[in-house]
């Protein structure tokens, strides 16, 4: 395998692992403050749709943007009512979620288009373009690091950036600030944040938002970004594999960085070779397919470092008598 | 001259549906004092003291702090008005460290480091200053009951809290720690705080309190100076009438022995070994009393006897072997022995709440062939020897097809104790016999115990109430970290005896006993860290 | 005492919560231009008044009664079986090696046969979700999600370099033997001048999915199995205290769900296409979950329910075919009902419970 060809799967991964690590942060916010949250599909698929709607409609992609950040919230929201304010079954809310934006997206698209569930293909401002780095063309000459900088790091849509950056930048607010400090506790001791004066549906409803909002890029970047506009069930089960990830980076967002680069690179390689010959032995594309389930699986079974959840996840929070 | 007082109550009321938790209670507390109230469970102290911490809004009734008329609708105005509150269940979040939780809910601005640098100077201050000494950067995790206390009350100082209210809190702790905390309560006097201790120990309310109240289903029947005061006064306002703990019995006649148990280890599931060695024989006609505090490997041997923990070790019934692991060593596999066991904890183990009376009355039985008929359960069968059962144990109300969580405390005791002493067992096990029933409750099972030792049972009896130990047992073994420290019989012994004894103290100490029960629970501790790594 | 009677929590919450789900479900309708009467109506005539509409409504009903039951056997046990679809997609498998590779003689011989491979292979399926859950404490809703799509990629795998006919271009096996094809009702009930069902798909099976409802009320409620596993599903810790092994409980549960997932493949497989597909399954394992929730897990609500899904599921095909609307506005409906039934149950419930408890005191 030459460089080329490394740097392309690889600059394929990037893209891949983008939506991926949008939405396992997102997961990662919510569930560190005690929602568990299997509905990122649901909500990443809302927002694709909404953006590339709304995008198609006005022709322009950051208005389809924030309609897709407004529509993974209006999702969230509903997640929230269902898990914080009448503490029901946040796996089920979770599932529904997931069939209502499923079911919606297709319907509203038939009504809005008439194109069988899809939105028309976006072009122009109706996208998010690549990003040309400083200097991409001219150091592309320069052995080895200059494809590198061209190829891999340049070039990307800002979609992919912001994903980078909220890496640090989740690391920073749950490790570094008061917030952080308060979300992290409401995922392992409600009772110890409304003891200590802080209001437990407060918090979460927070972190609720946060998962929307950044679900909201990552359906955004999915349809406007990755692709040129939405069709049905486009998501194609990238939430799974997002809450897969969050599993494998044990609820930590550098950790969630690696997982998604993982589970992006066998996505990428997936995508580009249908059957990987090793020596003799041929791996099938489904391999490539199911590995990020198995690989989550194994992780689960806790024969290689054991996952442990934030303690008070899944749990509605009642004060005791 | 008169001075306002700390807190004042008026007319404090509260129900839940139709439960009256509190009713028109008053009471004024003086600032710089030790006010304890007093009552039975289930009478009311703690929904009165989070109704003062903001966690419950009264139905009616109105709250003064230092003279001031003061509404606290949640924790952050009980915070604001002064107000700290160390409960019996620690509101600590296990992975954080110290610090952090001092600090959460009370950071200094959005970043955490300036309030932790802050808070680090002020933990040591306060630390020294009451004997309060904790690490500030250990995981809560990693900490024992007493110092996890600790920190709950370094919290309610940091937050600067003038009254502070302690609900049960020696009840997870040695005779010793409890004796340094109360002289941590004694300087925080001295230093001008109020404190509130809410105990159904009349012990420590003697010991310690300036004044006190008793509260009594719901209503405060008195407020009395502890110096005025005796323990039988207490006791009296408190259940509304003589209460005599001492159980009316003939002495034992041990038979042979019945349960011998030789060398039983556990170890569980995060690599601690509970059970560390322990030997004990019941013969038939005797109560054997384990007391221990909470937590020291008595609910493991429970466990271990019953059937649900496995184990190493021998345990003999009448002289046959039983298998301690695998195969064989189920519940199921231990009835069929001839042990019975009344679980510690009716609610979360004797019982399902969602099952009805009926099905509950054969819960650990059902595989038992009366019960069946072909492939199916017969339910009618069940259902008869379910109502006949209810009626000879006067279960109220009688009716086999209500919910188990549908009848009172003491009620559903008496269907688990129905369904294991009807079985006729060799053995019976029995775990905090009192927790939470009433005093009529209690008394008709102390005396179901007297009843089937002297019929001959041998009974091995598991409390962490000293008082039940010593009215039960016709001998006293004691437990500490996962062995047993000693057997006495009740009439040779004394409280302060068996107290150094649950504190892993053998020996008479030459020195300070408080010193030597602290080294003896270091051990303890480092050990349980120790299998954490 | 309860807030409530028990009737009123089994019927009444569950109920009002359907009624939410229409009201809003009426409201997308109106919202997309058109009217929820006529669709309704649409639906009905679609459905329910011709015997051909019932073969598909029943056709329906049987999928969504075994996948409702596989669902129900493990919220019993207090777990949540997302895994259904996937172990549908296995059954299926089984069901197809069986037709494909045994000789049967009849249909009937052949049925029984099938009808142990699905359960086998839908179990097997389930079986190390179970075992995980069990021994390793491994989240089941996770591990489930997880295994369908690895069934998924299984079955695609099988189906396009192992099954697949030579020179056949969709992933899907031959045709199986006219001896495994099972009795439709058409077969069973039209006659030369009376042509009741024909076309429809429902077949022997939907009686199967009957039986199977009777045999889960008899285990559930008359077995000391089923009495154990209830007592698990209510309280680990007091099962431990009985001698109820968890490890036991959960793997047999998780068996006994697995196992009536993948008899739902004996209906689209067997009985409908007579061949195995790559999306047999059509997201009924999903609607299994739908199913329970509405049903209360109790084998008569589950039967109801998996009606009503029939219904709309026929209902919405005739919808797609004679209107604007597509099939996905069923996909809306069962999401409503999961989020009203499933999660949102507490929005009905505390008001209920505030109306019974003025009610008494009232009295």
């Amino acid at each position: 395998m030459d460089l080329l060809t490394l740097l392309q799967v690889l600059d394929s991964t990037v893209r891949l692992a983008t939506p991926l690590l949008l939405a396992c942060l997102a997961g990662l916010f919510s569930e560190r403050s005690g929602v568990v949250d299997i509905g990122l599909e649901g909500k990443m698929l809302a927002a694709a749709f909404a953006s590339a709607a709304v995008a198609a409609m006005t022709g322009s992609v950051w208005l389809g943007l924030l309609a897709g950040i407004a529509a993974a919230t209006f999702m969230s929201l509903i997640h929230g009512l269902a898990s914080i304010t009448f503490r029901g079954n946040q796996l089920i809310s979770g599932v529904a979620i997931n069939f209502l934006a499923s079911g919606l997206t297709v319907l509203i698209a038939q009504d809005l288009f008439g194109q069988g569930g899809r939105t028309p293909s976006l072009i122009g401002a109706g996208r998010f373009d690549p990003i040309i780095l400083p200097f991409a063309e001219a150091l592309s000459g320069v052995p080895v690091l200059g494809p590198i900088y061209a190829e891999l790091i340049s070039g990307h849509s800002i979609l992919v950036y912001v994903a980078f950056a909220m890496v640090p930048l989740s690391w920073w607010v749950l490790f570094r600030t008061r917030f952080g400090l308060r979300l992290r506790a409401v995922g392992e001791s409600p009772e110890a944040v409304d003891t200590a004066g802080v209001s437990v549906p407060g918090l979460r409803y927070a972190a609720v938002l946060i998962c929307g909002l950044l679900c909201g890029l990552a359906g955004a970047y999915l349809a406007t970004g990755l692709q040129a506009g939405f069709v049905r069930e486009m998501t194609a089960g990238r939430g799974y594999i997002a809450l897969a990830a969050l599993i494998f980076a044990k609820w930590r967002p550098v950790y969630a960085l690696w997982a998604c680069l993982l589970f992006g690179l066998l996505q990428a390689v997936a995508l580009r070779y249908q059957n990987i010959d090793l020596g003799g032995i041929t791996i099938p594309v489904q391999v490539m397919d199911a590995l990020p389930y198995i690989l989550t699986v194994i992780i689960l079974a806790g024969f290689v470092g054991k996952a442990i959840p934030p303690r008070a996840g899944g749990e509605p929070y009642v004060k005791e008598r | 001259m008169t001075q306002a007082p700390a807190i004042e109550l008026k007319g404090i009321s509260k129900a839940f549906g139709p439960v009256q938790a509190n009713k028109d209670i008053k009471v004024r507390v003086m600032p710089g004092t030790i006010h304890g109230i007093i009552g039975e469970n289930g009478a009311g102290k703690s929904t009165l003291m989070s109704i003062l911490y903001g966690f419950y809004k009264a139905d009616a009734g109105e709250i003064f702090i230092s003279g001031r008329k003061t509404d606290i609708p949640n924790s952050q105005a009980a915070i604001a008005a002064g107000i700290g509150m160390v409960f019996q269940h620690f509101k600590l979040v296990q992975n954080f460290t110290v610090l952090e939780n001092v600090i959460l809910g009370v950071e200094d601005g959005p970043m955490l480091r300036p309030s932790l640098a802050r808070a680090r100077g002020v933990l040591k201050q306060l630390s020294e200053e009451y004997e309060l000494s904790v690490d500030p950067d250990q995981l809560i995790e990693n900490l024992s009951v007493g110092h996890q206390q600790r920190v709950e009350i370094l919290k309610a100082l940091y937050r600067q809290a003038d009254i502070l209210i302690l609900d049960e809190p020696t009840g997870v702790l040695t005779p010793a720690e409890a004796d340094h905390l109360f002289r941590i309560l004694d300087g925080l006097r001295a230093q001008g705080k109020t404190i509130i201790l809410i105990t159904h120990k009349l012990r420590e309310i003697m010991e310690i309190t300036d004044t006190v109240s008793v509260m009594r289903r719901g209503e405060m029947t008195a407020t009395v100076k502890t110096a005025e005061t005796s323990p039988e006064q207490l006791a009296e306002l408190m259940v509304g009438r003589k209460v005599l703990l001492q159980v009316d019995k003939a002495p034992a006649q041990p038979g042979a022995p019945v349960l011998q148990i030789e060398n039983l280890r556990h170890t569980d599931a995060h690599g601690v070994e509970r059970l560390r060695g322990v030997s004990l024989t019941v013969r038939g006609g005797e109560v054997l009393g384990i007391a221990g505090v909470a937590g020291n490997g008595q609910s493991e041997l429970l466990e271990a006897l019953g059937g649900y923990a496995d184990a190493t070790g021998s345990v003999m019934v009448n002289g046959a072997p039983l298998p301690l692991s695998g195969p064989g060593s189920d519940g199921a596999a231990r009835r069929a022995a001839g042990i019975a066991h009344v679980p510690e904890d009716r609610q979360t183990e004797g019982l399902i709440m969602a099952f009805t009376a009926w099905e509950n009355t054969v819960f650990g039985y059902h595989r038992d062939p009366a019960f069946q008929s072909g492939p199916l359960m017969d339910n009618a069968a069940i259902k008869r020897q379910a109502q006949d059962k209810m009626t000879r144990y006067d279960v109220r109300p009688p009716d086999p097809a209500l919910a188990a969580r549908n009848f009172s405390g003491g009620n559903q005791q008496k269907i688990v104790l129905a369904r294991e002493i009807e079985r006729d067992p060799d053995v019976l096990l029995i775990g905090q016999p009192t927790r939470g029933g009433d005093i009529g409750a209690i008394e008709f099972i102390h005396k179901e115990i007297i009843r089937l030792r002297d019929a001959g049972k041998a009974i091995l009896l598991v409390s962490v109430e000293l008082d039940e130990i010593f009215a039960l047992s016709d001998r006293i073994a004691v437990m500490f970290d996962g062995r047993i420290m000693g057997e006495r019989l009740p009439e040779a012994t004394d409280q302060t005896e068996l107290g150094l004894l649950m504190a892993g103290v053998t020996e008479a100490p030459d020195g300070d006993p408080i010193k030597a029960v602290e080294a003896s629970l270091g051990q303890k501790e480092q050990r349980e860290a120790q299998a954490h790594d | 005492m309860d807030k409530m009677p028990a009737w009123a929590d089994a019927v009444l919450v569950p109920l009002i919560s359907i009624l939410l789900a229409a009201i809003l479900s009426a409201l997308v309708i109106l919202a997309i231009g058109e009217s929820p009467l006529d669709a309704l109506s649409l639906m009905i005539e679609g459905a329910l008044m011709r015997s051909s509409g019932w073969g598909y409504t029943l056709y329906y009903t049987t999928n969504f009664i075994f996948t409702g039951l596989c669902v129900a056997v493990a919220f019993h046990a207090k777990m949540f079986n997302i895994g259904g679809e996937g172990q549908a997609m296995i059954g299926g498998l089984g069901v197809a090696l069986v037709c494909l590779f045994i000789p049967f003689p009849h249909w009937s011989l052949a049925l029984l046969v099938a009808m142990l491979a699905a359960a086998v292979f839908g179990a097997l399926w389930a079986l190390i979700p179970a075992w995980l859950q069990a021994k390793r404490g491994s989240h089941i809703v996770i591990t489930t999600i997880m295994f369908n799509f690895i069934a998924a990629a299984v079955l695609n795998y099988v189906l396009v370099n192992l099954l697949r006919p030579a020179g056949a271009m969709d992933p899907a096996t031959a045709n199986f033997p006219e001896a495994t094809h099972l009795p439709t009702f058409q077969d069973m009930f039209a006659t030369a001048d009376n042509p009741l069902f024909r076309g429809a798909p429902a077949n022997v099976t939907f009686f199967l999915a009957v039986l199977a409802c009777v045999a889960f009320w008899l285990l559930m409620w008359r077995t000391r199995l089923g009495y154990e596993i209830r007592a698990f599903g209510h309280s680990e810790s007091a099962a431990k205290y009985a001698g109820i092994s968890p490890v036991r409980i959960t793997v047999v549960a998780m068996l006994i769900s697995g196992g009536l997932a993948g008899m739902m493949a004996l209906n689209t497989t067997m009985g409908e296409a007579e061949r195995l597909v790559l999306n047999a399954t059509e997201g009924a394992g999903f609607i299994g979950i739908a199913v329970a929730l509405m049903g209360r897990s109790h084998p008569v609500g589950i039967f109801l329910a998996a009606l009503l899904f029939g219904f709309l599921y026929q209902g919405g095909a005739e919808l797609a075919l004679w209107t604007s609307i597509p099939r996905e506005l069923i996909t809306v409906i069962q999401a409503l009902v999961i989020l009203f039934t499933g999660a949102l149950d507490n929005m009905v419930r505390m008001p209920l419970e505030r109306v019974f408890l003025a009610l008494r005191k009232d009295a």
